[in-house]
């Protein structure tokens, strides 16, 4: 089973890397950006024989340690 | 009082801080390595600074889970007094051991300087030598210490006197909010600060601000 795991800082939490990359698109030219907020992937590969035990476990495994819930979300998909 | 220090792959200001405590309490110090489960008898445990596990995934957090935490979690249940300096202020944040997170710098860039500190709550073991509202100078060398927490926390905080220390006179490093360079525990006896106390011990290091703090502290373990 594969699952891919996003994990992006809550709204109303500064992102001064966000805010980086932003400036650095405006000077390569893209207009019109709205906002830039930089984010981590994790692509797992798991044993778990049904989508719902995979997402069970890594919903567990995101608020243990993948997730810094205080300041960041996170969001599960299952890719088969 | 009797101190030990937490060892983790890639803490490299362990060895200022044993010194500090050598220094300040006149007693050996004791090491325990994160592989450990259990903590060796002592009044003080301290989690030093670093870069722990090449602060990978986020600063602290691989260090916060190693197997030594546990019995870490359980002496601060039981009242034990914990310090943590830089890398270990993230780490107590990420362990659950104290509220907010600590993220990259504002200004992305690390920052390695003296800073003004304000003291600005004498109210816990570490701070109660301490003159309040006074202002000294103290070293940070970090990348991630810009301090977060969600409003009702940072209240709770503020309404119970828990931020010890604050950056002072506009000198603020790295974004953090309400200039929140340390906090404690409710009880006090739990403190994570950002800069480093232990490099201002002797002479040579051209301060000595930092003794109060060891001081402070050893004037409750050893009168317990």
């Amino acid at each position: 089973m594969k699952a891919r795991v996003t994990v992006t800082l809550k709204n109303g939490v500064l992102d001064p890397q966000g805010k980086a990359i932003e400036g650095s698109l405006s000077a390569l030219g893209f207009a019109g950006i709205a906002g830039v907020r930089q984010g981590k992937v994790f692509d797992l590969e798991l044993a778990a024989q049904s989508a719902d035990e995979a997402k069970q476990e890594i919903t567990k495994m995101c608020e243990q340690l993948l997730a810094n819930t205080v300041i960041e979300n996170y969001s599960i998909d299952i890719l088969k | 009082m009797k101190s030990a220090v937490l060892l983790f792959p890639g803490s490299n200001r362990d060895r200022d801080m044993i010194k500090a405590l050598e220094h300040i309490s006149g007693n050996p110090v004791a090491t325990v390595w994160h592989t450990e489960t259990t903590l060796p008898e002592a009044d003080l445990y301290v989690l030093p600074g670093g870069f722990s596990y090449g602060d990978y995934l986020r600063s602290g957090a691989i260090a916060a889970r190693s197997p030594i935490m546990g019995a870490l979690k359980s002496a601060a249940a039981q009242g034990k007094h914990v310090l943590g300096v830089c890398n270990g202020f993230q780490m107590l944040t990420e362990a659950g051991l104290l509220p907010g997170a600590l993220m990259r710098n504002a200004s992305l860039h690390f920052v390695c300087k003296n800073v003004e500190l304000q003291t600005t709550s004498t109210n816990s073991p570490f701070t109660q030598n301490m003159a309040s509202g006074a202002v000294w100078q103290c070293p940070v060398a970090h990348h991630d210490g810009n301090y977060f927490a969600d409003s009702e926390t940072l209240n709770r905080l503020e309404g119970e006197g828990c931020v010890a220390f604050r950056y002072a006179n506009g000198t603020n490093p790295n974004g953090s909010i309400n200039d929140i360079a340390g906090i404690t525990s409710e009880n006090g006896r739990i403190l994570g600060m950002m800069p480093h106390p232990e490099n201002l011990i002797e002479d040579l290091h051209g301060g000595l601000e930092g003794r109060a703090l060891f001081e402070s502290v050893m004037q409750t373990l050893d009168a317990a």
